[in-house]
């Protein structure tokens, strides 16, 4: 394995025994997933619910053992020292973990001492990460009273309060408001600047898009495709057209007559709509409205635009991340 | 060292909670207290039956009443943590690189303490009831207690682990704990019963506990049944003990 790679993973899987009905079934939430990981970037798992985004990290921040693979986290092998990986990383688990009947400062100060601070230390740090998260004016109130967006920041702290060299966040801003998410992104990009290698999880494209510097597809337990976002939405090559139309006939004769006469990438009936990835789309669109007019086909709506996450993830799964969502 | 200083944050942590919401210390004493005013005196009338000899129900009774706190008062314990595992508060100090056991002894350490002051105030009622308390024999049953206290809320721990569900654990509980009391002669001595039901109660670890703690009021310390009585619930507690940090370290796997 590689220095250059500060957390490293090598067929990594995991299966999951349930019960249901006293049948035994095997889940394989995680399918061998190789990861590379850079030292200092922000790395992110974008992929739908029940991807096996959790698993990995939780794999991961050793609270969870693979069924078969290899990890190596800041040099330091999973199954041999977990030890000193508890050591190196901070872990906010998508539940979060704050201790309800306690206040923010008692989490805090707890959690250091947990990590082996001494005392004085401990109430230094809880001190400065309840300035830096802004919760100083709620921080001596048990935690039970938090609103959502005040509990994740203080989630957030006790992953980060024993200053790990890598953090791995399981959805960090689901729940929050527009404003809170954009605080919680600028704070992360802040610890990257501190050499922070930052692996997170997230079903928000926009999250993917902008805050991560290597994204990974994520589906059914494997990695689709792997890239920065530039270079996934670069590799498709293509504009996304999206033709909507009345009923699911139409789209389907209009999908057949595309794919036959027009020069396209690829073309995807979903529902009502048709998805064209196609080269100029802006001067092929013409042409295109030509086409199916001649056809006697009624086009609703037409929306042009330069290949997003989505399109990546629609590309490499067959499936829209977007309509997940809804 | 590591180790007992981690149990200490956890049992500090734990306490604080109950201090916070203090309620259930007295909530658990209800019943307890029922027994002692709404049983106890049924028993009076029996007196100089076997085992009961006439005069002295009060100091037959409340060592078995005891007992049977210590059994109830910490076999559901496991509530809790279940709630903890599920807001992923116990995955957040699995992460850390603090000892395993001392995750499930500060809970215990907790519990032990709620415990014996649960049972000093059970025995404050009852001396103006007739109890005669013999100093050394209560001390030594109060560490009785407390060990049993250890059995029970680490074999509730371990359930709260696996099931990770307050209905299961709840079932699972009331199934273990009602036979248990019932055989252990708590309620009546054992010497009323018939000749089966008192084979099947020497399968019952706390039988002896019980016959231990009537020794130690009476304050007949070297009694045998005080040895066998604490070393049978000493084994016991380690056992379940060891399980319940084991289910901890495979919660997840
Ligand atoms: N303890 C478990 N027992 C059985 N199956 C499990 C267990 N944990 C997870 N799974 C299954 O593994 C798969 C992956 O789950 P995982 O939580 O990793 O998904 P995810 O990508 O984090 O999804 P989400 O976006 O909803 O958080 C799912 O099918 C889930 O039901
Ligand atoms: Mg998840």
């Amino acid at each position: 394995m590689n220095d250059q790679f500060i957390i490293e993973t090598k067929d990594l899987r995991k299966n999951f025994i349930s019960k249901s009905k006293g049948k035994k079934k095997i889940v394989e939430a995680v399918k061998g997933i190789n990861l590379a990981v850079k030292k200092g970037e922000i790395y992110g798992f974008l992929g739908p619910n029940g991807a096996g985004k959790s698993t990995t990290q939780k794999m991961l921040s050793t609270i969870l053992s693979p069924t078969s693979g290899e990890v190596r986290i800041n040099g330091y092998d999973l199954a041999k020292q977990p030890q000193q990986i508890r050591q190196s990383i901070g872990y906010v688990s998508q539940a979060g973990g704050t201790d309800s009947m306690s206040t923010g400062m008692e989490n805090l100060i707890l959690q250091s001492l947990l990590y082996g601070l001494d005392k004085e230390t401990a109430q230094k740090r809880a001190l400065q990460f309840t300035d830096r998260f802004q919760m100083s004016s709620f921080a001596d109130r048990l935690a039970v009273s938090y609103s959502g967006g005040q509990r994740r920041r203080l989630d957030l702290a006790l992953g980060m309060i024993h200053h790990p060299s890598i953090l791995l966040l399981d959805e960090p801003t689901v729940g929050l408001d527009p404003q809170s998410r954009a605080y919680l992104w600028d704070e992360i990009r802040n610890l990257k600047e501190e050499g922070i290698t930052i692996l997170l999880t997230t079903h928000y494209l926009d999250e993917a898009d902008k805050l991560c510097d290597t994204v990974a597809i994520i589906d059914y337990g494997e990695i689709a495709a792997e890239g920065t976002p530039a270079k996934l939405k670069d590799d498709i090559g293509a504009d996304s057209v999206l033709l909507g139309f009345g009923d699911i006939n139409t789209s389907k004769k209009s999908g057949e007559i595309l794919s036959k006469e027009i020069e396209a990438q690829g073309v995807k009936v979903e529902d009502k709509n048709v998805h064209l990835y196609i080269r100029n789309g802006e001067r092929e669109l013409p042409n295109i409205l030509r086409l199916l007019d001649s056809n006697n086909l009624i086009v609703e709506s037409i929306s042009l635009s330069k290949p997003s996450l989505d399109d990546v993830f629609l590309k490499h799964t067959g499936r829209s991340l977007r309509e997940d969502d809804k | 060292m590591k180790a007992l200083y981690e149990t200490r944050l956890m049992f500090q942590r734990s306490l604080k909670h109950t201090v916070r919401n203090p309620i259930w210390v007295f909530l658990n004493l209800f019943q307890p207290l029922l027994y002692l005013f709404l049983f106890m005196p049924l028993l009076k009338s029996l007196g100089g039956v076997p085992g009961l000899p006439a005069g002295k129900t009060v100091q037959i009774f409340i060592p078995g009443l005891l007992v049977m706190l210590a059994l109830f008062g910490s076999a559901f314990v496991g509530f809790g943590l279940v709630d903890e595992i599920r807001t992923g508060v116990i995955e957040r100090f699995l992460v850390t690189p603090a000892s395993r056991v001392a995750v499930i002894a500060g809970r215990v350490l907790k519990d032990v303490v709620v415990l014996l002051i649960q049972c000093i105030l059970i025995t404050l009622f009852s001396i103006p009831m007739g109890l005669s308390v013999n100093i050394e024999g209560f001390l030594m049953s109060l560490l009785l207690y407390a060990v049993i206290a250890i059995a029970m809320a680490s074999m509730s721990y371990a359930f709260a682990i696996i099931f990770k569900s307050e209905d299961t654990l709840a079932s699972t509980l009331n199934t273990i704990a009602l036979p248990i009391s019932l055989l252990s002669g708590i309620m009546l001595p054992l010497a009323l019963a018939p000749l089966w039901i008192r084979d099947l109660s020497k399968a019952n670890p706390f039988s002896y506990a019980v016959n231990a703690s009537r020794a130690l009021f009476s304050g007949d310390i070297g009694n045998k049944d005080v040895i066998i009585g604490f070393i049978i619930v000493i084994l016991l507690a380690a056992l379940t003990f060891w399980w319940a940090v084991r289910s901890l370290k495979k919660m997840a796997a």
